[in-house]
């Protein structure tokens, strides 16, 4: 990327954002404006789909509710975006799991990623190992320094 | 014709507004535009200011082209744009145009540049023109069809879409907004798209708009 582009991006890009894999299961905390007050929503499901890189990049949502299945696609370097915690690491082979939309029920379970469960208990918060934009700029050590930082504040 | 600044397009990304929504932004880096020449009314027959976007090494530029600079003694520049001011006594030759003066956040601007070429293209893609079927025998592909009647009118039609060159033109967008003036980095945020690939030159002029 340009390096110019790059100075304009990099204040507006978050240090603090978990690791966000495909197949995981994440709850996000969208700020929402309702009658000139702001209140903070959940919303919960699995990650089907990234997109983009920088201060663009999403993630698509997906969760079945009331029979319906919603996906929301959130930019994730938005200040509307509050934060994402991860709930459960899944295991899956695909980039995009597009197929989750064919199936319903038991079929759409995703298996749970082998000794990721240890790793969320031992990070109460979302452990930063490096924020997924800024991973290939940043050394993997600095955002988790900078994460430690935030939390004793 | 108000001043304007020359830049170069140097590709897009979004920022977030106060409210925490994206907003879809160009990013310009803005050139030195020196004042490399001032026009006069008794020796040029009209009132202008002539602009040197971006210094260059003097062997880029021709004998006659650096003649010029010399005789002023300003550095060499590039590309060169007049603009016709009523009075051009506050502008001297050599200083940097004034960009803080010029343009502001909020303001609307035109932004022109040279589109990106397309070639020589068909009425398909260079009109949106529809198509013929492709198959079942069809012979009728994506060629243009008729280009009108026979002996009444006797001709074709002025300014009928056919086949030609697309694009590689000069262009102009009206009335986009400018998110930020960076003078310290020299560059420019301005909502929405500009004409032209990444690096392509700009100039970028205040709108005639009652919002300005």
């Amino acid at each position: 990327m340009n390096q110019i582009i790059q100075e304009i991006e990099a204040p507006l890009l978050k240090t603090n954002l978990p690791v966000l894999n495909i197949g995981d299961t994440v709850k996000v905390f969208v700020k929402i404006k309702e009658g000139g007050k702001e209140r903070t929503q959940g919303y919960e499901g699995v990650i089907i789909k990234r997109n983009g890189h920088g201060v663009g990049a999403t993630v698509t949502v997906r969760r079945v509710f009331q029979g319906i299945g919603i996906e929301r696609v959130f930019l994730l370097h938005s200040p509307r975006v509050e934060k994402i915690t991860v709930q459960r690491r899944g295991h899956v082979r695909r980039a995009k799991l597009y197929y989750l939309r064919e199936r319903t029920g038991k079929a759409t379970r995703i298996k749970e990623k082998i000794g990721a469960k240890k790793e969320l208990v031992g990070a109460a918060s979302p452990q930063a190992k490096a924020a997924p934009a800024a991973a290939p700029t940043a050394p993997a050590a600095e955002p988790a320094k900078s994460e430690t930082a935030s939390e004793q504040q | 014709m108000t001043l304007g600044v020359i830049g170069r397009k140097v590709g897009m990304t979004q920022v977030f507004d106060d409210q925490g929504l994206a907003v879809p932004v160009t990013v310009v880096k803005l050139g030195e535009n020196i004042v490399t020449q001032k026009l006069t009314k008794e020796k040029n027959g009209y009132v202008a200011v002539q602009v040197g976007g971006f210094l260059v090494e003097e062997k880029k530029l021709n004998k006659p082209e650096l003649g010029s600079f010399k005789k002023n003694s300003v550095a060499a520049a590039k590309p060169l744009q007049e603009y016709r001011l009523e009075d051009n006594a506050a502008y001297n030759v050599g200083e940097n145009l004034p960009i803080d003066q010029i343009l502001k956040e909020g303001m609307l601007v035109d932004v022109r540049g040279k589109t990106i070429g397309k070639g020589f293209q068909g009425t398909i893609k260079r009109y949106n023109h529809g198509r013929g079927p492709m198959s079942h025998g069809s012979k009728f592909h994506r060629s243009m069809g008729s280009i009108g009647a026979g002996t009444t009118p006797g001709r074709v039609f002025r300014g009928l879409h056919m086949p030609g060159q697309m694009g590689n033109k000069n262009h102009c967008v009206r009335h986009l907004k400018v998110v930020r003036v960076d003078l310290d980095k020299k560059v420019l945020l301005i909502r929405g798209a500009v004409p032209g690939c990444d690096g392509g030159l700009l100039t970028i002029h205040p709108s005639k708009t009652k919002w300005n």
